[in-house]
């Protein structure tokens, strides 16, 4: 209950900071969208604007008319979309939440068993092996990997499915997933990082535990062992680790999703910052930190119900 | 962070003492010597020590591919590869040190202070920490980039607001940990100000902490200048940047792969030696992780 209500009063916070970042600085949407051309407004002209804009009005009164909009579902316009920041939203959200639910599952995939891997026997050449990957999947920025798979894949293999316009789930299942495979295969790589290391460390932690040892003198079988009792103990810090790096996806997947001309929602914050639409900047980066909080909470919550020596305080 | 050491002679001297022991530690003595190379190619660019100019365009030498007078090579304006990625590499360090520092300044006294302090300034501090963790980083950085008139200092900044709350997050655990101990109790009893306290008794035993955090963020940091060079986000061009660099090549890299390989090799090269650097200086001062590795 507690943990909701910092929750809630970090989304005041950030709704606070989106605004003041975006809106309360020198210069204003108008300038800006104009770009050269504002200089040929005259004063009345930009008065006009301003007042039609509600920019003449104090910033307190713009902040509420605002969060008033965004709570009642009004997240501004695009014009160079020519749709609602709603609309907008509605479309890019989903292509992000299945690129990152994929991603995850891939980056669990490696990390975990690679963790496993390098704990079952450290500082051998096992644990040297997983590592290295992991230390791979740290350094290497999405970005590089990203721009050298696609160049070197189109360009050898033609194989190149992101190249025409992007097909939704329910459009083309086929050519939506090999749309997906690339992009979800580079941010599964580098997240599955952080999960190796999380695994790796929490496997080696839980087996230095007195019931491990209880359990091996007793007879339990090596594999179940080690999957259920270590394993099953160890999940707790890994499962926070997968829903911090969910989380990141979120807004962290914007190289990848430009790379690969994917319509997510880091995009839609790219393009409004290339089209100098604060309003849109302003409205999806909200979205996207709320539903940062969201889940963050979730895993928080999750966490809890898990694990019963958090839940016993 | 020598400022944050000095303080007490005898801790600054522990502190330097299991310095020392990054060499014993595979993975400190690779990363220093990786981020040690690095650093002095940045310098010898900082001093204008470099084979050409990095911005100079020559149509007469396009796209050659590396040889004894291109190290690695030449791009589509004939610039020399070898000296923009030297450049670049000079510009990433900076960045991500001016961002690291300020974040480092910032965050450690805002996390010492809440913690040491607690009450109301602890949850102000905790509260702002709380709003900047709810930004996924690269998202933070980007948006607060846009809105910036675009140099290399107003990147910094933008990066260094990323990693403020990390270390107030790092910082605030142990100092709300030290303040109970016997030592601060005994000093502040004897009369000794809060503000001598914290900087002659707190700062130098979170030290280490700070240090490997640090080094850490280094890397995070050089990744997302690099990021946001690639985004067209960063120092705007014809200067050279490890990020751009790579973003210009993506369409040349079947005909001249060394403009792509050189500044992704150096990126991957900075950043494995600074995670490698922080792990071996987690080694050195963190006991209980010593037993594992």
């Amino acid at each position: 209950m507690r943990r909701t209500l910092t929750s809630l009063g970090t989304v005041c916070g950030v709704a606070v900071f989106v605004f003041v970042m975006l809106r309360a600085l020198p210069g204003n949407q108008i300038i800006a969208g104009f770009g050269t051309e504002a200089a040929a407004l005259t004063p009345a002209q930009r008065t006009a604007l301003e007042a039609y804009y509600g920019l003449d009005k104090p910033l307190i009164v713009q902040f509420f008319t605002w969060i008033g909009g965004v709570v009642t579902g009004n997240l501004g316009y695009s014009a160079s979309a020519n749709h609602s920041v709603l609309e907008l939203t509605a479309h890019s959200l989903p292509v992000t939440l299945e690129l990152a639910l994929i991603s995850i599952v891939i980056a669990f995939l490696i990390g975990v068993p690679l963790g496993m891997f390098s704990a079952s026997k450290p500082d051998s050449i096992r644990d040297a092996t997983g590592q290295v990957i992991g230390l791979a999947g740290l350094s290497i920025p999405s970005f590089l990997l990203a721009t050298a798979l696609l160049s070197w894949l189109s360009s050898s293999l033609g194989f190149n499915p992101n190249g025409a316009g992007y097909a939704t789930l329910t459009e083309n299942p086929e050519l939506n997933l090999k749309q997906m495979l690339l992009p979800a295969l580079v941010l599964g790589f580098g997240i599955a990082a952080p999960i190796m290391r999380t695994t790796r460390t929490a496997v080696l932690d839980v087996r230095s535990l007195d019931f491990v040892r209880t359990a091996r003198a007793k007879g339990v079988p090596p594999r179940r062992l080690q999957f259920v009792h270590v394993l099953g103990n160890a999940l707790l810090p890994i499962i926070t680790m997968t829903g911090l790096q969910f989380g990141y996806l979120l807004g962290g997947a914007v190289v990848v999703e430009q790379i690969f001309s994917l319509p997510g929602i880091g995009r839609q914050v790219l393009i409004g910052i290339q089209h100098k639409e604060y309003a849109v900047v302003q409205s999806t980066v909200l979205v996207i930190a709320v539903l940062f909080v969201i889940v963050n909470l979730v895993t928080d919550l999750l966490y809890r119900m898990i694990d019963p020596r958090v839940r016993a305080e | 962070m020598t400022a944050i050491m000095t303080p007490t002679a005898t801790a600054d001297s522990t502190v330097l003492r299991r310095l020392l022991l990054i060499f014993r530690s595979r993975s400190g003595l690779i990363g220093t010597i990786l981020v040690g190379l690095l650093l002095l190619f940045s310098l010898a660019s900082a001093f204008g020590l470099l084979p050409y100019d990095p911005i100079a365009q020559n149509p007469a030498v396009r796209l050659r591919a590396p040889s004894g007078g291109h190290l690695f090579g030449t791009d589509q304006f004939g610039r020399d590869v070898f000296s923009r990625v030297m450049s670049g590499t000079a510009s990433s360090m900076l960045i991500a040190v001016v961002a690291v520092g300020f974040a480092t300044l910032v965050g450690t006294l805002s996390g010492v202070t809440a913690g040491f302090f607690r009450g109301p300034s602890d949850g102000a501090i905790s509260g702002v920490a709380n709003v900047l963790f709810a930004f996924p980083p690269l998202l933070l950085a980007l948006s607060l980039a846009s809105v910036f008139a675009r140099n290399w200092f107003t990147i910094a900044i933008a990066i260094a607001v990323v990693y403020v709350p990390i270390f107030i997050r790092v910082t605030r655990g142990p100092v709300l940990a030290l303040r109970e101990m016997d030592y601060v109790r005994a000093a502040t009893s004897i009369g000794q100000r809060p503000s001598a306290i914290m900087f002659r008794h707190v700062l130098p035993n979170i030290a280490p902490i700070i240090i490997v955090q640090v080094t850490l963020s280094l890397s995070w940091a050089v990744l997302t200048e690099a990021s946001l060079s690639f985004l067209g986000l960063g120092a705007p061009p014809p200067t050279a940047s490890l990020g751009s660099m790579v973003y210009e090549a993506r369409a040349l890299v079947t005909v001249a792969p060394w403009t792509m390989v050189a500044p992704g090799a150096i990126v991957v090269l900075l950043v494995v030696g600074l995670n490698l650097l922080g792990d071996g200086l987690r080694d050195v001062f963190d006991p209980r992780n010593r037993g594992n590795q």
